[in-house]
């Protein structure tokens, strides 16, 4: 015990010390700032941190520039002179099909999509989480074992029987239909994420509110809810970013009236006719990319919760 | 915690009630979607399905056409050889950043910031970029070509040969970023005194990562790679964006040969028989693994 105890002391002891000296974990020694060991570190870091950021500055940077400027100039040169006529096109006027109204159809069609899929979805996988966590009847793990297998079969093997389950209720190709796809499929891995935090928070707090004569829902809007909010901003941010960049999904389950924006601009950037306007191009694909980029800047560390427990919604 | 809810009491259905009610759209689910239309899809697999589904069965015909399709053969070989890749770089590159970042280095939340962007684009937004910066007339080859070397030839979206590879680039942009987060949260997770030791010993610190760090990070690259690989099986997005399959059929991905025959082609059973052999494709990766997670005596480090 004592001998734990004294090396616990100088442990301690080199911890307190160690930040002061800003050594990593590799050497005893103080390190001056300008060590070979730091400019390796940093140049690597730095590199790679270019490499991330390039086509980030090539989309903004083309997207910026006339069409003239374009066909002479390299991707990487910065614009002469900035036009934002490009990003008002790609907006408002841009053609895909037979509709030349931009992407501004596809946005709200994916805000219309997106808002009631993440609601609804989230909605019924926190009660599932919850009844799953305190609430177990005979059957509720062997059904939610299905969903998390569920979740790891190619989207394409359950596709088609949803095309016809859909059309036989009439609403294949509808906004409704495809919300009703992705709140199935953001089942299985928020489930799991609801379920986990149920489980992980005190125990005596439930058996209480029994004793006290609470019943499921009380429970559930009083006691549960009220002490989940992280998670439901986790899960609200997974569904969000998940759902915006669907394309699958889209392109399978509506029509061209309802198209979300990642198809739309999929559609407007490939399309065979007419010239190729790339820096029109460019505007739309920052346009599409902007909503997640805005979740993922605004969230922060909530963020890469989310994704690290929802990766394998791929 | 459960123990009151079960077992050998009157009115079993009743039990629970409000839990099974509220269940019942997990139920579904589980049941009619994921079970049923699996089974659905393997079932109408064995028929000649063509604009509909229709149940005349023709064995094993549909999966003797596809495996005789050189479009699908390329789709496999496509797949084999960018899942492996892929799997190797993302790992490789996604564990290097880690390490880098792990050595308590300033800026870190800057570096973490870019290195993840990528991964809050969708694969399509990812794939036009890519399109556009590997573009040969306007892209890196025509850069390089204006700075003087002008017989530089990187034209991968063009070139049948190398195009998968391509696609790999945009891919590992996008998704290495994930990668290194949880290396990252797996390296922190690793004991300080397990350092202080290896220091004490005087073992070099790659020795100390390649023979102590690794191995004890043994959960967190099984998670890693079972994320990946499930992404691996389902690319598509990207591939549509960045090639359409293109150019002529040489980049094709199983995802995008189901896709075109059943909403394209319309010739269902082909779909079909392409789908089951992707649910084969990831049973083979999935079960050994659920097997190693939840069979033989979990043992979590």
């Amino acid at each position: 015990m004592a001998n734990i105890g004294t090396l616990n002391t100088t442990a301690a002891g080199i911890d307190a010390v160690a930040p002061r000296l800003g050594d990593g974990p590799s050497g005893p020694k103080p390190r001056p700032r300008l060590s070979a060991r730091n400019i390796i570190l940093y140049g690597t870091l730095t590199v790679a941190a270019l490499y991330y950021l390039l086509p980030l500055y090539v989309m903004v940077v083309t997207s910026l520039k006339g069409m003239p400027e374009i066909r002479l100039g390299n991707i990487f040169s910065p614009p002469m002179e900035i036009t934002f006529q490009p990003w008002v096109k790609a907006w408002a006027e841009a053609c895909t099909g037979l509709n030349c109204d931009g992407l501004s159809r596809g946005f709200w069609n994916s805000v219309r999509i997106t808002v009631p899929s993440v609601i609804i979805s989230i909605a019924i996988a926190s009660v599932n989480g919850y009844a799953l966590a305190n609430w177990r009847f005979r059957g509720s793990e062997l059904f939610f074992s299905i969903l998390i297998i569920g979740a790891f079969i190619p989207y394409q093997v359950m596709i088609y029987p949803i095309v016809i389950i859909l059309r036989e209720i009439g609403i294949y190709g509808t906004l409704t239909g495809l919300v009703i796809v992705h709140s199935i499929f953001g089942m299985p891995i928020l489930t799991l994420l609801f379920r986990n935090y149920f489980v992980s928070l005190p125990e005596e707090l439930f058996k209480a509110a029994r004793v006290d004569g609470a019943g499921f829902w009380q429970i559930f809007l009083k006691i549960m809810m009220p002490m989940s909010l992280p998670i439901f901003v986790v899960a609200m941010i997974l569904q969000v970013t998940g759902i915006w960049n669907d394309f699958l999904f889209g392109v399978v389950f509506t029509r061209p009236d309802t198209y979300p924006m990642t198809v739309q601009l999929n559609n407007i950037v490939n399309s065979v006719q007419g010239v190729k306007e790339y820096n029109v191009n460019m505007a739309a694909t920052i346009l599409t990319g902007l909503v997640p980029l805005i979740v993922y800047f605004v969230s922060g560390r909530l963020f890469v919760r989310g994704i690290a427990a929802g990766a394998v919604k791929g | 915690m459960t123990g009151h809810a079960q077992a050998g009491r009157p009115n079993k259905l009743l039990r629970n009630l409000n839990a099974k009610i509220a269940s019942i759209p997990m139920i579904l689910t589980a049941l009619v979607i994921f079970v049923g239309g699996t089974l659905w899809t393997v079932f109408y697999s064995f028929t000649n399905s063509k604009l509909l589904p229709r149940l005349s069965f023709v064995g094993f015909d549909q999966y003797e056409r596809l495996w005789a399709a050189p479009r699908w053969v390329t789709a496999i070989e496509n797949l084999a050889l960018y899942g492996i890749l892929s799997l190797i770089f993302s790992l490789v590159i996604g564990f290097l950043l880690a390490a880098l970042m792990d050595q308590k280095i300033r800026f870190e939340n800057t570096f973490r910031t870019i290195f993840l962007y990528p991964f809050a684009l969708s694969f399509i937004v990812t794939g036009l970029v890519w399109q556009w910066v590997l573009n040969p007339d306007f892209g890196i080859q025509s850069v390089v070509r204006s700075l003087g070397w002008t017989s530089f030839t990187f034209n991968p979206l063009y070139t049948p040969e190398i195009v998968i590879y391509g696609i790999l680039i945009a891919a590992l942009w996008q998704g290495t970023g994930l990668v290194m987060c949880l290396m990252l949260a797996g390296l922190r997770g690793i004991d300080e005194d397990i350092w202080k030791a290896a220091r004490v010993d005087g073992i070099p610190m790659w020795k100390t990562y390649l023979f102590i760090v690794i191995p004890m990070m043994r959960p967190v690259f099984i998670t890693t790679i079972v994320i990946i690989a499930s992404g691996i099986v389902k690319v598509y997005d990207l591939v549509v964006a960045q090639t359409s399959g293109g150019p002529g059929i040489s980049s094709e991905v199983p995802a995008k040969y189901v896709y075109d025959y059943m909403f394209q082609a319309q010739n269902l059973g082909q779909g079909f028989a392409a789908s089951t052999m992707m649910l084969v494709t990831v049973a083979i990766i999935i079960v050994p693994w659920a097997y190693l997670e939840f069979g033989g005596g979990r043992k979590r480090g």
